[in-house]
Protein backbone atom coordinates (compact mmCIF):
# COMPACT_ATOMS: atom_id res chain seq x y z
CA UNK A 1 0.00 0.00 0.00
CA UNK A 2 0.95 3.60 -0.17
CA UNK A 3 2.41 5.85 1.93
CA UNK A 4 -0.12 8.55 3.89
CA UNK A 5 -0.08 11.94 3.96
CA UNK A 6 -1.61 14.53 6.07
CA UNK A 7 -5.24 15.52 5.26
CA UNK A 8 -6.57 18.83 7.02
CA UNK A 9 -10.44 19.37 7.19
CA UNK A 10 -11.28 22.76 8.36
CA UNK A 11 -14.30 24.75 8.30
CA UNK A 12 -14.68 28.40 9.25
CA UNK A 13 -16.29 26.89 12.75
CA UNK A 14 -13.25 24.39 13.65
CA UNK A 15 -10.77 21.85 12.71
CA UNK A 16 -12.61 18.88 11.86
CA UNK A 17 -9.81 16.55 10.97
CA UNK A 18 -6.13 16.23 10.60
CA UNK A 19 -4.33 12.85 10.91
CA UNK A 20 -2.48 10.99 7.96
CA UNK A 21 -4.32 8.95 5.20
CA UNK A 22 -3.66 6.85 2.65
CA UNK A 23 -6.02 8.87 -0.06
CA UNK A 24 -9.06 11.72 -0.17
CA UNK A 25 -11.29 11.84 -3.10
CA UNK A 26 -12.51 15.26 -3.16
CA UNK A 27 -14.96 16.78 -5.69
CA UNK A 28 -12.91 19.51 -7.49
CA UNK A 29 -15.13 21.66 -9.42
CA UNK A 30 -14.29 19.99 -12.80
CA UNK A 31 -14.21 16.70 -11.82
CA UNK A 32 -13.87 14.50 -8.71
CA UNK A 33 -10.33 13.51 -7.68
CA UNK A 34 -8.81 11.04 -5.96
CA UNK A 35 -5.46 12.15 -4.15
CA UNK A 36 -2.75 10.41 -2.82
CA UNK A 37 0.30 10.81 -1.05
CA UNK A 38 3.14 12.25 -3.39
CA UNK A 39 0.59 14.27 -5.57
CA UNK A 40 2.02 17.22 -7.90
CA UNK A 41 1.19 20.21 -5.62
CA UNK A 42 -2.36 21.80 -6.70
CA UNK A 43 -4.62 24.36 -5.62
CA UNK A 44 -8.27 23.22 -6.87
CA UNK A 45 -12.03 24.72 -6.13
CA UNK A 46 -13.96 22.35 -4.66
CA UNK A 47 -18.06 22.01 -5.38
CA UNK A 48 -20.62 21.10 -3.26
CA UNK A 49 -19.96 16.93 -2.72
CA UNK A 50 -18.84 14.34 -0.59
CA UNK A 51 -15.04 14.16 0.57
CA UNK A 52 -14.37 10.51 0.97
CA UNK A 53 -11.52 8.94 3.09
CA UNK A 54 -9.37 5.96 2.83
CA UNK A 55 -7.31 4.45 5.31
CA UNK A 56 -6.15 0.86 5.45
CA UNK A 57 -7.49 0.28 1.84
CA UNK A 58 -11.26 1.08 3.08
CA UNK A 59 -13.11 4.24 3.08
CA UNK A 60 -13.65 5.30 6.95
CA UNK A 61 -15.33 8.63 6.76
CA UNK A 62 -17.57 10.35 4.64
CA UNK A 63 -17.87 14.05 4.77
CA UNK A 64 -20.13 16.25 2.70
CA UNK A 65 -18.54 19.83 2.02
CA UNK A 66 -20.76 23.06 0.33
CA UNK A 67 -18.05 23.82 -1.13
CA UNK A 68 -14.53 25.57 -1.11
CA UNK A 69 -10.98 24.97 -2.38
CA UNK A 70 -8.10 22.38 -1.11
CA UNK A 71 -4.63 22.75 -1.17
CA UNK A 72 -2.35 19.94 -2.42
CA UNK A 73 0.95 19.02 -1.88
CA UNK A 74 3.04 16.14 -2.18
CA UNK A 75 2.53 15.45 2.06
CA UNK A 76 -0.32 17.20 2.99
CA UNK A 77 -3.78 18.05 1.87
CA UNK A 78 -5.48 21.01 2.99
CA UNK A 79 -9.65 21.21 2.45
CA UNK A 80 -10.62 24.54 3.10
CA UNK A 81 -14.67 24.06 3.29
CA UNK A 82 -17.32 26.26 3.68
CA UNK A 83 -19.30 24.05 5.66
CA UNK A 84 -18.89 20.60 6.69
CA UNK A 85 -20.71 17.90 7.80
CA UNK A 86 -19.89 14.09 8.41
CA UNK A 87 -22.59 12.09 5.62
CA UNK A 88 -24.17 10.52 8.80
CA UNK A 89 -25.26 13.20 10.27
CA UNK A 90 -26.63 14.93 7.28
CA UNK A 91 -31.28 15.35 7.41
CA UNK A 92 -32.56 15.09 4.44
CA UNK A 93 -35.53 17.06 5.19
CA UNK A 94 -32.92 20.15 5.81
CA UNK A 95 -31.32 19.07 2.27
CA UNK A 96 -34.27 19.42 1.05
CA UNK A 97 -35.64 22.63 2.22
CA UNK A 98 -32.30 23.93 1.59
CA UNK A 99 -32.58 22.76 -2.47
CA UNK A 100 -36.37 24.61 -2.49
CA UNK A 101 -34.65 27.75 -1.53
CA UNK A 102 -31.92 27.27 -4.02
CA UNK A 103 -33.95 27.05 -6.41
CA UNK A 104 -36.15 29.98 -5.45
CA UNK A 105 -32.92 32.26 -5.30
CA UNK A 106 -31.96 31.35 -8.77
CA UNK A 107 -35.29 31.75 -10.31
CA UNK A 108 -35.13 34.97 -9.09
CA UNK A 109 -31.45 35.68 -10.28
CA UNK A 110 -32.16 35.10 -13.38
CA UNK A 111 -32.05 38.57 -15.04
CA UNK A 112 -29.47 39.57 -12.54
CA UNK A 113 -25.49 39.68 -13.59
CA UNK A 114 -24.26 36.43 -14.82
CA UNK A 115 -21.99 36.04 -11.85
CA UNK A 116 -25.11 36.16 -9.41
CA UNK A 117 -26.37 34.08 -11.38
CA UNK A 118 -23.81 31.66 -11.64
CA UNK A 119 -23.20 32.25 -7.32
CA UNK A 120 -27.02 30.59 -7.75
CA UNK A 121 -26.68 28.05 -9.89
CA UNK A 122 -23.58 26.76 -7.65
CA UNK A 123 -25.40 27.34 -4.39
CA UNK A 124 -28.57 24.83 -6.08
CA UNK A 125 -25.88 22.42 -7.88
CA UNK A 126 -24.56 21.95 -4.23
CA UNK A 127 -27.77 21.62 -2.33
CA UNK A 128 -28.67 19.24 -4.36
CA UNK A 129 -25.66 17.06 -3.83
CA UNK A 130 -26.03 17.67 -0.08
CA UNK A 131 -30.37 15.73 -1.00
CA UNK A 132 -28.23 12.87 -3.11
CA UNK A 133 -25.37 12.83 -0.07
CA UNK A 134 -28.12 12.57 2.62
CA UNK A 135 -29.74 9.80 0.66
CA UNK A 136 -26.97 7.34 -0.04
CA UNK A 137 -26.61 7.81 3.72
CA UNK B 1 -26.69 62.76 60.18
CA UNK B 2 -28.48 60.21 58.16
CA UNK B 3 -31.55 58.12 59.99
CA UNK B 4 -30.69 55.08 61.34
CA UNK B 5 -33.79 54.02 58.73
CA UNK B 6 -31.93 55.54 56.05
CA UNK B 7 -28.84 54.48 56.51
CA UNK B 8 -30.22 50.61 56.71
CA UNK B 9 -31.83 51.08 53.20
CA UNK B 10 -28.52 52.37 51.96
CA UNK B 11 -26.61 49.19 52.60
CA UNK B 12 -29.48 46.69 51.58
CA UNK B 13 -29.99 48.79 48.36
CA UNK B 14 -25.66 48.09 47.50
CA UNK B 15 -26.16 44.44 48.87
CA UNK B 16 -28.55 43.82 45.94
CA UNK B 17 -26.38 45.49 43.41
CA UNK B 18 -23.30 43.75 44.34
CA UNK B 19 -25.24 39.99 44.19
CA UNK B 20 -26.34 41.62 40.66
CA UNK B 21 -22.37 42.20 39.45
CA UNK B 22 -21.70 39.02 40.74
CA UNK B 23 -24.01 36.90 39.09
CA UNK B 24 -23.26 39.08 36.03
CA UNK B 25 -19.79 38.25 36.45
CA UNK B 26 -19.99 34.74 36.74
CA UNK B 27 -22.24 34.53 33.51
CA UNK B 28 -19.72 36.89 31.83
CA UNK B 29 -16.92 34.37 32.87
CA UNK B 30 -19.07 31.43 31.64
CA UNK B 31 -19.95 33.03 27.80
CA UNK B 32 -16.01 34.14 27.84
CA UNK B 33 -15.01 30.71 28.24
CA UNK B 34 -17.21 29.50 25.49
CA UNK B 35 -16.52 32.89 23.18
CA UNK B 36 -12.79 32.01 23.75
CA UNK B 37 -13.10 28.34 22.63
CA UNK B 38 -15.15 29.36 19.39
CA UNK B 39 -12.68 32.22 18.18
CA UNK B 40 -9.84 29.49 18.69
CA UNK B 41 -11.71 27.07 16.82
CA UNK B 42 -12.23 29.50 13.81
CA UNK B 43 -8.28 29.78 14.02
CA UNK B 44 -7.02 27.15 11.85
CA UNK B 45 -9.40 28.13 8.72
CA UNK B 46 -7.99 31.80 8.98
CA UNK B 47 -4.26 30.51 9.04
CA UNK B 48 -4.85 27.92 5.94
CA UNK B 49 -6.44 30.82 4.05
CA UNK B 50 -3.82 33.12 4.37
CA UNK B 51 -1.14 30.11 3.47
CA UNK B 52 -3.15 29.88 0.69
CA UNK B 53 -3.79 33.30 -0.45
CA UNK B 54 -0.30 34.31 0.06
CA UNK B 55 0.35 31.75 -2.69
CA UNK B 56 -2.18 32.75 -5.29
CA UNK B 57 -1.64 36.72 -4.45
CA UNK B 58 2.07 36.03 -5.65
CA UNK B 59 1.16 34.21 -8.56
CA UNK B 60 -1.32 37.28 -10.02
CA UNK B 61 -0.32 40.50 -7.98
CA UNK B 62 1.11 42.66 -10.49
CA UNK B 63 -0.88 41.16 -13.68
CA UNK B 64 -3.48 44.49 -14.23
CA UNK B 65 -6.81 42.14 -14.83
CA UNK B 66 -6.34 41.08 -10.71
CA UNK B 67 -9.52 41.14 -9.20
CA UNK B 68 -10.22 44.68 -7.25
CA UNK B 69 -10.73 42.49 -3.82
CA UNK B 70 -7.07 42.25 -3.67
CA UNK B 71 -5.15 45.49 -5.36
CA UNK B 72 -8.40 47.46 -4.84
CA UNK B 73 -9.50 50.31 -7.16
CA UNK B 74 -6.21 52.06 -7.16
CA UNK B 75 -7.32 55.22 -5.66
CA UNK B 76 -7.43 56.37 -2.23
CA UNK B 77 -10.13 59.21 -1.78
CA UNK B 78 -12.99 57.40 -0.58
CA UNK B 79 -12.46 54.92 2.89
CA UNK B 80 -15.01 52.37 4.39
CA UNK B 81 -14.59 52.25 8.17
CA UNK B 82 -16.40 48.76 9.19
CA UNK B 83 -16.67 49.14 12.83
CA UNK B 84 -16.98 46.41 14.96
CA UNK B 85 -18.54 46.59 19.00
CA UNK B 86 -20.65 44.70 21.11
CA UNK B 87 -23.98 44.91 21.32
CA UNK B 88 -24.71 45.60 25.03
CA UNK B 89 -23.07 47.85 27.78
CA UNK B 90 -21.50 47.35 31.45
CA UNK B 91 -18.48 46.22 30.13
CA UNK B 92 -15.99 48.98 31.11
CA UNK B 93 -14.24 50.93 28.47
CA UNK B 94 -14.62 48.50 25.81
CA UNK B 95 -16.75 49.76 23.51
CA UNK B 96 -15.57 53.29 24.20
CA UNK B 97 -12.27 52.52 23.49
CA UNK B 98 -13.60 51.21 19.73
CA UNK B 99 -15.66 54.39 19.61
CA UNK B 100 -12.82 56.69 20.60
CA UNK B 101 -10.03 54.85 18.53
CA UNK B 102 -12.70 55.37 15.37
CA UNK B 103 -13.35 58.72 16.17
CA UNK B 104 -10.15 59.45 16.08
CA UNK B 105 -9.44 57.63 12.70
CA UNK B 106 -12.20 59.49 10.85
CA UNK B 107 -10.93 63.28 12.10
CA UNK B 108 -7.57 62.14 11.02
CA UNK B 109 -8.87 60.73 7.38
CA UNK B 110 -11.12 63.91 6.94
CA UNK B 111 -7.99 66.07 7.79
CA UNK B 112 -6.28 64.78 5.12
CA UNK B 113 -9.42 65.77 2.43
CA UNK B 114 -10.65 61.61 2.39
CA UNK B 115 -14.37 61.00 2.54
CA UNK B 116 -15.44 58.70 5.38
CA UNK B 117 -18.28 56.54 5.14
CA UNK B 118 -18.76 54.30 8.18
CA UNK B 119 -20.55 50.40 8.26
CA UNK B 120 -21.07 49.20 12.27
CA UNK B 121 -21.70 45.88 12.85
CA UNK B 122 -23.12 46.49 16.86
CA UNK B 123 -25.34 48.84 18.76
CA UNK B 124 -22.92 50.35 20.72
CA UNK B 125 -20.34 51.80 17.86
CA UNK B 126 -23.28 52.86 16.03
CA UNK B 127 -24.67 55.11 19.07
CA UNK B 128 -21.06 56.34 20.09
CA UNK B 129 -20.36 57.57 16.40
CA UNK B 130 -23.67 58.50 15.23
CA UNK B 131 -24.15 61.93 17.00
CA UNK B 132 -21.28 63.04 15.37
CA UNK B 133 -20.69 61.39 12.00
CA UNK B 134 -24.60 60.76 11.23
CA UNK B 135 -24.30 61.75 7.78
CA UNK B 136 -21.51 59.49 6.99
CA UNK B 137 -23.20 56.11 8.04
CA UNK B 138 -23.82 53.69 5.00
CA UNK B 139 -25.60 50.78 6.96
CA UNK B 140 -25.79 49.39 10.90
CA UNK B 141 -26.05 46.10 11.46
CA UNK B 142 -26.81 44.40 14.85
CA UNK B 143 -27.49 41.20 16.37
CA UNK B 144 -29.07 42.18 19.33
CA UNK B 145 -30.73 39.52 20.59
CA UNK B 146 -28.82 37.02 18.59
CA UNK B 147 -27.59 33.84 20.42
CA UNK B 148 -24.68 33.56 18.38
CA UNK B 149 -23.21 34.91 15.31
CA UNK B 150 -22.12 32.42 12.63
CA UNK B 151 -19.88 32.27 9.63
CA UNK B 152 -22.84 32.65 7.56
CA UNK B 153 -23.43 36.30 9.11
CA UNK B 154 -19.80 37.66 8.68
CA UNK B 155 -20.21 36.27 5.19
CA UNK B 156 -23.35 38.19 4.56
CA UNK B 157 -21.29 41.45 5.57
CA UNK B 158 -18.29 40.31 3.11
CA UNK B 159 -20.89 40.54 0.33
CA UNK B 160 -22.98 43.76 1.29
CA UNK B 161 -18.83 45.26 1.08
CA UNK B 162 -18.12 43.29 -1.97
CA UNK B 163 -21.28 44.76 -3.62
CA UNK B 164 -20.19 48.24 -2.50
CA UNK B 165 -16.90 48.06 -3.99
CA UNK B 166 -17.79 47.00 -7.58
CA UNK B 167 -20.62 49.65 -7.61
CA UNK B 168 -17.70 51.68 -7.13
CA UNK B 169 -18.53 53.69 -3.52
CA UNK B 170 -15.31 53.20 -1.86
CA UNK B 171 -11.74 52.76 -2.50
CA UNK B 172 -10.47 51.47 0.99
CA UNK B 173 -11.91 49.04 3.63
CA UNK B 174 -10.59 49.19 6.76
CA UNK B 175 -11.66 47.22 9.85
CA UNK B 176 -11.92 48.72 13.61
CA UNK B 177 -12.43 46.13 16.31
CA UNK B 178 -11.12 45.04 20.01
CA UNK B 179 -7.93 42.48 19.57
CA UNK B 180 -8.32 39.95 21.89
CA UNK B 181 -5.29 40.06 23.55
CA UNK B 182 -5.88 38.73 26.79
CA UNK B 183 -9.11 38.37 29.35
CA UNK B 184 -7.77 42.29 30.60
CA UNK B 185 -6.56 43.31 27.49
CA UNK B 186 -8.22 44.21 24.45
CA UNK B 187 -6.49 46.67 22.17
CA UNK B 188 -8.47 48.76 19.27
CA UNK B 189 -7.19 48.26 16.33
CA UNK B 190 -7.60 48.82 12.20
CA UNK B 191 -6.71 46.50 9.98
CA UNK B 192 -6.72 46.52 5.98
CA UNK B 193 -9.09 44.26 4.19
CA UNK B 194 -9.81 45.87 0.71
CA UNK B 195 -6.66 46.20 -0.78
CA UNK B 196 -5.69 42.85 0.65
CA UNK B 197 -2.76 43.01 2.56
CA UNK B 198 -0.71 40.20 1.39
CA UNK B 199 1.38 38.70 3.77
CA UNK B 200 5.08 39.26 3.49
CA UNK B 201 6.66 36.54 1.28
CA UNK B 202 9.26 34.22 3.23
CA UNK B 203 12.31 33.54 2.29
CA UNK B 204 11.20 29.97 1.34
CA UNK B 205 8.24 31.40 -0.80
CA UNK B 206 10.04 33.39 -2.41
CA UNK B 207 12.81 30.97 -4.02
CA UNK B 208 9.43 29.48 -5.66
CA UNK B 209 7.34 25.68 -4.91
CA UNK B 210 4.90 28.40 -4.95
CA UNK B 211 5.24 29.18 -8.16
CA UNK B 212 4.77 24.86 -8.90
CA UNK B 213 0.93 24.59 -7.65
CA UNK B 214 -0.83 23.99 -10.36
CA UNK B 215 -4.70 25.32 -10.50
CA UNK B 216 -7.72 24.19 -10.85
CA UNK B 217 -9.45 26.50 -12.43
CA UNK B 218 -7.49 28.85 -13.35
CA UNK B 219 -5.89 31.20 -11.19
CA UNK B 220 -8.34 34.12 -11.71
CA UNK B 221 -11.09 31.99 -11.20
CA UNK B 222 -9.99 30.50 -8.04
CA UNK B 223 -8.81 34.10 -6.90
CA UNK B 224 -12.16 35.26 -7.88
CA UNK B 225 -13.69 32.93 -5.36
CA UNK B 226 -11.32 32.69 -2.56
CA UNK B 227 -11.24 36.54 -1.63
CA UNK B 228 -14.62 37.27 -0.94
CA UNK B 229 -14.02 34.29 1.42
CA UNK B 230 -11.40 35.90 2.91
CA UNK B 231 -13.20 38.99 3.73
CA UNK B 232 -15.66 36.97 5.03
CA UNK B 233 -12.88 34.89 7.74
CA UNK B 234 -11.34 38.18 8.39
CA UNK B 235 -14.83 39.98 9.39
CA UNK B 236 -15.99 36.66 11.21
CA UNK B 237 -12.58 36.67 13.10
CA UNK B 238 -13.18 40.35 14.19
CA UNK B 239 -16.56 39.48 15.00
CA UNK B 240 -15.41 36.38 17.40
CA UNK B 241 -12.50 38.27 18.86
CA UNK B 242 -15.01 41.15 19.44
CA UNK B 243 -17.06 38.62 21.22
CA UNK B 244 -14.90 37.08 23.33
CA UNK B 245 -13.17 40.54 24.42
CA UNK B 246 -16.50 41.85 25.20
CA UNK B 247 -17.07 39.24 27.77
CA UNK B 248 -13.88 39.83 28.94
CA UNK B 249 -13.81 43.28 29.53
CA UNK B 250 -17.57 42.61 31.42
CA UNK B 251 -15.94 40.31 33.79
CA UNK B 252 -13.47 42.60 34.65
CA UNK B 253 -15.83 45.56 35.39
CA UNK B 254 -18.24 43.44 36.92
CA UNK B 255 -15.64 42.28 39.03
CA UNK B 256 -14.20 45.82 40.17
CA UNK B 257 -18.15 46.67 40.49
CA UNK B 258 -18.63 43.85 42.57
CA UNK B 259 -15.31 45.23 44.77
CA UNK B 260 -16.37 48.65 45.23
CA UNK B 261 -20.14 47.45 46.49
CA UNK B 262 -18.34 45.47 48.88
CA UNK B 263 -16.25 48.22 49.77
CA UNK B 264 -19.13 50.68 50.12
CA UNK B 265 -21.28 48.40 52.49
CA UNK B 266 -18.42 48.25 54.91
CA UNK B 267 -17.99 52.01 55.31
CA UNK B 268 -22.12 51.96 55.27
CA UNK B 269 -21.75 49.56 58.30
CA UNK B 270 -19.16 51.57 59.71
CA UNK B 271 -21.03 54.46 59.57
CA UNK B 272 -24.64 52.73 60.82
CA UNK B 273 -23.07 51.09 63.42
CA UNK B 274 -21.21 54.78 64.55
CA UNK B 275 -24.66 56.05 64.25
CA UNK B 276 -26.71 53.49 66.51
CA UNK B 277 -24.00 53.68 69.62
CA UNK B 278 -24.41 57.93 69.34
CA UNK B 279 -27.85 57.42 69.41
CA UNK B 280 -27.66 54.61 72.46
CA UNK B 281 -25.06 56.98 74.23
CA UNK B 282 -27.34 60.08 73.66
CA UNK B 283 -30.54 58.13 75.34
CA UNK B 284 -28.12 56.94 78.51
CA UNK B 285 -26.88 60.56 78.87
CA UNK B 286 -30.36 61.74 78.67
CA UNK B 287 -32.11 59.27 81.31
CA UNK B 288 -29.06 59.50 83.75
CA UNK B 289 -29.37 63.41 83.34
CA UNK B 290 -32.76 62.97 84.69
CA UNK B 291 -32.35 60.94 87.58
CA UNK B 292 -29.79 63.15 88.97
CA UNK B 293 -32.23 66.01 88.54
CA UNK B 294 -34.27 64.23 90.97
Amino acid sequence: MAGTFQLELVSPAKLLLSRPVEMAVLPAAEGEMGVLAGHAPMIVALRGGVISVTEGGQVTERLFVAGGFAEVTPERVTVLADEATPVEQLSRSAAEARVTEAEAALAEAQLAPPEKREAAMARMLSARAMVAAAEAA
Amino acid sequence: MATLKALRMRINSVKSTRKITQAMKMVAAAKLRRAQSQAEAARPYAERMERMLAALGQAVAGSPDAPKLLIGTGADTVHLLVVVTADRGLAGPFNTGVGRFARARIRALEAEGKTVKILSVGRKGAVYLKREFGSRFVGEISYQGRKSVGFTDAHEIAERITAMLEAGEFDVCSLIYNRFRSVITQIPSEQRLIPAPLPEATAEAATGPQALYEYEPSEEDILAALLPQNLGVQIYRAILENTAGFYGAQMNAMDSATRNAGEMINKLTLNYNRTRQANITKELIEIISGAEAL
